[in-house]
């Protein structure tokens, strides 16, 4: 078993969240506005300058609602076929909501080549828009897969439902374990978070409230990081991610995430949860 | 009564050949409601109601999907909501002055969605006291600009920020208000289908508002907390009524049997979402699953009750 371990400040690198900004304020200022604008071109070449994305429908599907129920809490899932992957080792797995003002959701960092990168998360979605995923290969080779969602209103949606009890429970986390595969099978972490967009209105002060969204959620199994998620504000109130331990892996399950405010929240399970 | 919605269209007429088109969207909503009062069915004696159209809010209801009504004592007038823009609001007022040319005391809101509050710009010249829960007035200015802008989109530029007439006396337990010889028990809830709920019972016919408490024949939404409408439910059941006016379906029904159906509903949704999250259950599975069997008991079901679980599953994982 091969594990390659890289250190967590790697994957929390700034050029990369200075480039998720300098994407939307560029789209923000130079984009034609139009429901019908494809930005996935621009985005594209903001994102990967200069490099070839080409599909990956073979081996990766991407799951969201065609018309979402709740714009502010769209499922959305990456899988991944291994059958089928013929040889390809997954690095990076980028989820971007074209349309949203800052349209990279969420970027999944995967330390490890025996991890199987299916993951899925929720997302809000602000208008319309293909909502895309690009892997990267530890070749550096890119591959892509689209879907269409139609959901309005999500980034400016009211933080909660019931104001001051998620205040409350901020940082609170709990492991689920989804299906009954034992151990191997998908598990999730659940994350008490306000992730304020920026967008949405404080229901006192009538002010904006300011954005504060989690930045990065890193998973550790057996001590060793496992997957490295840097989130953004396009994340769901209470962010949710999907993921799977590597093959064999037996450790206690670690989770540490940061916001944007710098606070930081750990928690920890000593194994997988039984079912 | 001079339509503002046709004034408008004439300014805007000026343009020319915006005129044909300016008259053909813009007289429907005036002809519809605004110059005709609504047709309002005197349910208890003093208590009349609006039954609102069991659809969306289209150009063509011109908002008007929700029940609304009034209550007239010796003294004055209680409007309890007012419908989904200020063209069902006039019609409402102009439905009141058919029956009586007593003063409006009182617009009471019973809660903060557009459907129920954006009338009361229409009753801002009779000088009433706007009357809601004492969440309402921050949830609403938190909601206003998405529902202004789909306001417009469904009625078009009409649809304005004069429409969101927020209430200035607000209600935060029990207050009982009297229209002369008529006394009307408000009631504020913890959080259930909103975090602003507010009923109101008129105790001389024993006839009680809801609002959206209470949902018959169209499917309930939640847009609070689950666990909180099953709570304000078994409290409700306990309220001294005869009948009750739901906030959507007919326009009087008996109470407390009026409540079996929503519990119905809701108990399900709550104990099979509870189900797929013990089992480990996703809320894709969640949403595809839950609540189908009440399918054809509802109107609207298909647009509503996958939204309703994922509610429902993203407030009850946290338990």
């Amino acid at each position: 078993m091969k594990l390659v371990i890289r250190p967590v400040t790697r994957y929390a690198a700034k050029p990369w969240r200075m480039r998720l900004l300098l994407v939307a304020i560029g789209l923000l200022c130079s984009a034609p506005a139009g429901a019908d604008d494809d930005l996935w071109p621009d985005l594209k070449e903001a994102l990967f300058p200069g490099q070839t994305i080409v599909s990956g429908a073979s081996f990766m599907h991407l799951t969201a609602p065609e018309r979402a129920y709740d714009a502010a809490v769209v499922p959305v899932q990456i899988d991944f076929d291994a059958a089928r992957m013929d040889g390809v080792k997954v690095r990076s797995l980028t989820l971007i909501v074209d349309k949203n003002p800052v349209p990279v959701a969420a970027v999944f960092h995967y330390p490890t080549d025996n991890l199987d990168p299916s993951v899925g998360t929720r997302v809000r979605v602000n208008e319309y828009t293909n909502v895309h995923a690009v892997a990267e290969a530890t070749d550096g080779r890119l591959f892509e897969i689209a879907v269409f969602v139609k959901a309005a209103g999500g980034c400016s949606a009211p933080a909660n439902k019931a104001p001051g009890e998620a205040e409350a429970h901020r940082g609170e986390m709990r492991l689920k374990r989804l299906a009954e595969e034992g151990r191997d099978g998908p598990l999730e972490i659940l994350i008490r978070h306000p992730n304020f967009t920026g967008m949405q209105m404080d229901q006192l002060t009538r002010n904006y409230i300011p954005a504060d969204y989690l930045e990065t959620i890193d998973i550790r199994s057996g001590g060793k990081l496992v997957l490295s998620v840097e989130g953004n504000i396009s994340l769901s109130e209470n962010p949710a991610i999907q993921f799977r331990l590597p093959t064999g892996e037996r450790g206690g399950i670690e989770v540490g995430v940061k916001d944007s405010n710098g606070r930081s929240y750990q928690a920890a399970w000593p194994i997988p949860p039984a079912s | 009564m001079t339509c503002p919605v046709l004034r408008r269209c004439r300014v805007a007429g000026l343009a020319g050949w915006f005129i044909a088109l300016t008259f053909a969207i813009c007289l429907q909503p005036c002809s519809a409601t605004a110059e005709a009062p609504l047709a309002m069915s005197q349910i208890a004696q003093g208590v009349y109601v609006y039954r609102g159209a069991d659809a969306e809010a289209t150009a063509e209801n011109a908002g008007g999907i929700a029940n609304i009504g009034f209550i007239v004592g010796d003294q004055s007038v209680a409007v309890i909501d007012t419908g989904g823009s200020l063209m069902v609001g006039q019609a409402l007022l102009a439905a009141i002055r058919q029956v009586t040319d007593l003063p409006i005391q009182y617009v009471i809101n019973t809660h903060f969605h557009p459907d129920h509050i954006l009338g009361n710009a229409a009753f801002v010249a009779e000088r009433p006291i706007f009357v809601g829960h004492v969440n309402l007035p921050p949830a609403l200015r938190a909601r206003q600009a998405s529902y202004l802008a789909r306001a417009q989109e469904v009625l078009g530029s009409i649809a304005s920020e004069d429409w969101f007439i927020v209430p200035q006396h607000l209600v935060s337990g029990r207050e009982v208000i009297d229209l002369g010889r008529r006394g009307l028990v408000l009631e504020a809830y913890p959080t259930a289908h909103t975090d602003s709920d507010l009923t109101v019972l008129d105790e001389a016919t024993g006839t009680l508002f809801a609002g959206d408490l209470v949902f018959l024949e169209r499917i309930p939404a939640i847009d609070g907390s689950i666990v909180g409408w099953l709570a304000a439910l078994d409290r409700l059941k306990g309220v001294p009524a005869r009948r009750v006016v739901a906030g959507h379906g007919p326009a009087s029904a008996a109470w407390p049997a009026a409540l079996a159906d929503e519990l119905r509903y809701l108990e399900l949704i709550a104990q099979e979402t509870r189900q797929i999250l013990a089992k480990g259950g996703t809320l894709q599975e969640a949403t595809a699953s839950v609540g189908l069997t009440e399918k054809n008991r509802w109107r609207l079901f298909d647009s509503y009750n996958a939204r309703n679980v994922t509610a429902a599953y993203t407030e009850l994982e946290w338990e």
